[in-house]
């Protein structure tokens, strides 16, 4: 098992090959399908994005509501490739990672290889299990697009694997 | 028969509690499984995610938080006794507010938007819900309620297959369509299937197949065969837990049938994820 910590560094990026268990620790943006055909837009636009996102690691996550108590509701990953067609732009403008679940598309490894970035999957469907590792949540944008809003969590030991490497190499299984 | 008059409130009342508790305690059909599947996975990243999924089980009903935070579209098949008067307002805006109620009482996510292709607001009680109606004899109401994920819902299909395809071809479209799901729809997945009636007579049974409990088979043999065999074709895939490799892609297939037309035989492949939440009540 793995710790990392966050912003990522290319450095570190390197090192993380597909397969590997890891404990995120840092903050993290969130963002799914709403924010993010708005941040695409805008980048097709040429106009500024409301979320400076380079260096940042990007979590497919619409929490559930927190209890009184609780810094979030569950906030398990959702399904990535949702994102496929708006990733490789944001992947151009400086993102260096997700944390989702599930498959990618061509486009989006070639553009993970290219501006060397990483995919980490966390186990879907373990939202409050996951819930646990996040230490608080501030909105950062979109307030109107509710649990699809954009916020910066704060992560303690985020429990992840790294699904597709900086190189291109995947764990995900392919089927017989 | 007597005819028997229910308070609308009571019918709120009994849905509210009914989306709550499918959200907070899995059922044991799906633990029972899950733990099984653990004993068994040959992958040891397999094995550590049953573990993962098991204790977030636990969690979720210990702190009453979701299992997970895809609360769901709210679905209800219901059979309607037609002795039954509905007092004080009316059956199906008493089930919305049940609905609405367990969602915004409950902490539990609103995911449903208003239009389908250009508004697309959140309408921020989770309603409408789905409610498919049956009249049948007698004074009673049954609920049967499931509030399934969008990540396996999207990974569904339909297919008008017709008699000559017969079983191989039904059992072709199936584990096409596990395996175009691959590890997006949060395996280990439960599969219900509708087979027979028309295009959408499928797809309602599929989804009600989804909410039968998984320790449970078809009453005709043949079928209750066929459920076995997918299973083990599915598992065979290696897609396995998170989609991570190994032997536990599917935890239970279930299949319901109907009739149908001469000329046909319509296949749907409701694909559920892990977390199969469903409950039914009696009022």
């Amino acid at each position: 098992m793995k710790r990392i910590t966050l912003p990522l560094t290319d450095e570190v990026i390197r090192e993380l090959h597909a397969g590997d268990s890891v404990l995120i620790s840092g903050t993290v943006i969130t963002g799914r399908d709403a924010a993010h055909k708005r941040l695409y837009e805008l980048i097709q636009e040429g106009k500024p994005l409301p979320v400076d996102i380079n260096g940042e690691v990007i979590y497919y996550v619409g929490p559930a509501p927190a209890k009184p108590g609780h810094a979030v509701g569950p906030a398990g990953p959702t399904s990535s490739y949702r994102m496929d067609k708006y990733t490789p732009a944001l992947l151009d403008r400086g993102l260096k990672g997700m944390i989702g679940k599930g498959a990618r598309n061509d486009e989006v490894v070639e553009s993970m290889i290219k501006n060397g970035a990483v995919y980490f999957a966390a186990i879907g469907g373990a939202a409050a299990l996951i819930s646990r590792s996040i230490k608080k949540s501030e909105l950062l944008a979109y307030e109107d697009l509710g649990t699809e809003a954009i916020y910066r969590f704060t992560v303690e030991d985020f429990p992840a694997i790294v699904v597709i490497d900086s190189k291109g190499n995947s764990v995900l299984a392919s089927g017989k | 028969m007597e005819i028997r008059r229910i308070n609308a409130t009571d019918i709120t009342e009994t849905v509210k509690k009914l989306f709550m508790d499918m959200n907070y305690y899995i059922g044991e059909d799906i633990l029972c499984a899950l733990k099984n599947a653990k004993e068994k996975e040959v992958s040891p990243v397999g094995k550590n995610v049953l573990d993962q999924l098991i204790e977030n089980h636990k969690i979720a009903s210990a702190e009453e938080v979701p299992i997970c935070q895809d609360t769901g579209m709210a679905v209800l098949f219901v059979e309607y006794g037609d002795h039954v008067v509905i007092e004080n307002g009316s059956f199906e805006e008493a089930v919305q507010e049940g609905v609405r109620q367990a969602y915004i009482d409950g902490y539990l996510r609103k995911s449903v938007v208003s239009d389908p292709v250009f508004d697309r607001v959140n309408t921020k009680d989770n309603t409408p819900a789905i409610i498919y109606t049956s009249i049948v004899p007698g004074d009673k109401i049954h609920i049967l309620a499931g509030c399934k994920g969008f990540g396996s819902e999207n990974m569904s299909s339909v297919k008008m297959l017709t008699p000559s395809a017969g079983v191989d071809g039904i059992k072709k479209f199936i584990m096409d369509t596990v395996k175009y799901a691959g590890p997006n729809p949060c395996p280990p997945i439960v599969v219900g299937i509708g087979i027979g009636g028309t295009f959408e007579k499928a797809a309602m049974l599929s989804k009600k197949a989804t909410l039968r409990p998984i320790d449970t088979h078809n009453p005709d043999e043949r079928y209750a065969a066929l459920e076995d065999e997918l299973l083990t074709a599915i598992n065979e895939t290696g897609f396995g837990p998170a989609g991570l490799g190994g032997s536990t892609t599917a935890l239970g297939v279930n299949i319901e049938t109907f009739p149908t037309h001469i000329a046909g035989m319509p296949v749907a492949v409701n694909i559920c994820c892990h977390a199969a939440r469903h409950k039914e009540t009696t009022i």
